[in-house]
């Protein structure tokens, strides 16, 4: 056993002493402003975390914390699924994709009903074992889903880069990849929400960077920190974002300082510009956001798998009034669907903010529903 | 599918490294974090290194809000 000691960011006595201080901020703030603060976690991962610590129930009368769209399975359109699932119909393919996407249902199927119904999906901790699987397979087209944010698009840009170097041409992606800026900016803009304050992603800024995420706090004066994963971590950032709007500040601080820099990881930030651009992209329950998503570019088009068919899904519908995309877009809670808990459960979702690992609907099912 | 662990690096070969976190071992890539070195703690996301933990400041985070809670609690 090597791993390194992730227990120092669980301290029980640190932890009560930091609950401590962000409660008496956010009394200020409540006292000052007459409503309760408005903090989004933008990150699937730490909806996770503040749940799973139980972190919501702790300041139930002090912060509203709201879960934001960073689940990069439950933003994937309803068409995009339907398109995925055609993919995997064709003759030859074999799909590859992380193991969250399998039971997200589609309009009229799931990638585990395709593969219950003898059609090669395979899923996959890396797409590195992708490469592997193309270059043992030559006579299959191998077709990775790439889904994810800016932490997942540098991995896909570089597995395009060994096949090149291993000249592997039976490798290629279908590309949903998303990019967390402009959807940030939409949800500042909407009227309905009034966020106060941001918890950043810890591993999406990794990669940008400090610096990249500074817009932020200076077109939209908002306070915000970059945060890892661990209670204390999550408690930090919270701190540091009451705290700045008491005094009036609007700053992006880093509460990550282990793992992300100023500038970002610049291996990985070459290796998307090398490969992707920015388009337009599709999001769930949302819609379409110009310069949201990252495509491949006009000179690696030979992996682009939507070139490989000429698919026409059919008709996309969300017939069941699932509300994932309400849920994503922070104004509902999941126990506000009627869905939730009762035709909607872990075991047979009806949307994918319920299947994913780190989707907000599978997070309250298991952390915060009270018998 | 953010979630990335530290995990102890305990070989190299050329891009791939081979690295062990609570007991397991994989192999990762290394193409995003070529300056990676054996002993290195790293975060692995998507199965590539994408940054090396920094253990001068993974020490330090905790002093640093021990010191924010004193700072909070001279204000009373």
């Amino acid at each position: 056993m090597s791993s390194m000691k992730t227990n120092v960011y669980r301290d029980p006595v640190l932890g009560k002493e930091l609950i401590q201080a962000i409660k008496k901020q956010a009394k200020i703030f409540q006292e000052k402003n007459g409503r309760k603060v408005n903090l989004m976690e933008v990150c699937g991962t730490h909806t996770v975390s503040v749940s799973k610590a139980g972190l919501r129930d702790v300041f139930r009368d002090d912060i509203e914390l709201i879960s934001g769209p960073g689940c990069p399975v439950c933003v994937t359109s309803h068409e995009d699924i339907d398109y995925m699932i055609e993919l995997a119909k064709q003759p030859e393919v074999i799909i590859c994709t992380f193991g969250d996407m399998m039971r997200v249902p589609g309009s009229h199927s799931s990638l585990a009903e395709e593969k219950a119904n003898g059609h090669d999906i395979r899923v996959l901790y890396s797409p590195l074992e992708a490469l592997d699987i193309a270059e043992e397979q030559p006579d299959k087209k191998v077709i990775f889903l790439a889904v994810g944010f800016e932490t997942t698009t540098p991995a896909i840009a570089a597995t395009i880069d060994m096949a090149e170097k291993r000249e592997i041409d039976n490798y290629y992606v279908f590309t949903v990849h998303k990019i967390c800026p402009p959807v940030v900016e939409l949800l500042f803009n909407d009227p309905k929400l009034k966020i106060d304050g941001l918890l950043l992603p810890g591993h999406v800024s990794a990669i940008v960077g400090r610096k990249a995420l500074d817009f932020i706090a200076t077109e939209f004066k908002v306070p915000s920190s970059i945060a890892g994963f661990e209670p204390l971590d999550v408690l930090a950032g919270m701190y540091d974002i009451i705290r700045m709007l008491n005094q009036g500040e609007a700053k992006v601080t880093n509460q990550y300082l282990r793992v992300v820099t100023e500038e970002g990881n610049k291996a990985a930030l070459d290796m998307i510009a090398k490969y992707f651009e920015a388009a337009s992209s599709n999001w769930r329950g949302i819609g379409s956001i110009e310069g949201s998503g990252l495509v491949l570019k006009p000179e690696y088009q030979k992996y682009d798998a939507r070139n490989l068919y000429d698919i026409t899904i059919p008709e996309s519908s969300n017939t069941r009034g699932c509300r994932c995309g309400e849920v994503l877009s922070g104004h509902i809670k999941p126990t506000d669907c009627g869905h939730f808990g009762r035709s909607c459960t872990p075991v047979s979702p009806v949307g994918p903010c319920m299947v994913s690992y780190e989707g907000t609907c599978a997070t309250y099912f298991k952390y915060e529903r009270k018998v | 599918m953010c979630l990335a662990i530290p995990a102890k690096v305990i070989a190299i070969d050329g891009y791939l490294a081979e690295v062990e976190c609570f007991g397991n071992t994989r192999k990762v890539g290394l193409t995003l974090k070529p300056e990676t070195k054996i002993g290195d703690y790293v975060m692995v996301h998507a199965g590539f290194v994408i940054e090396i933990v920094d253990e001068k400041y993974a020490m330090e985070s905790q002093e640093l809000w021990k010191e924010m809670i004193k700072h909070e609690q001279h204000e009373d």
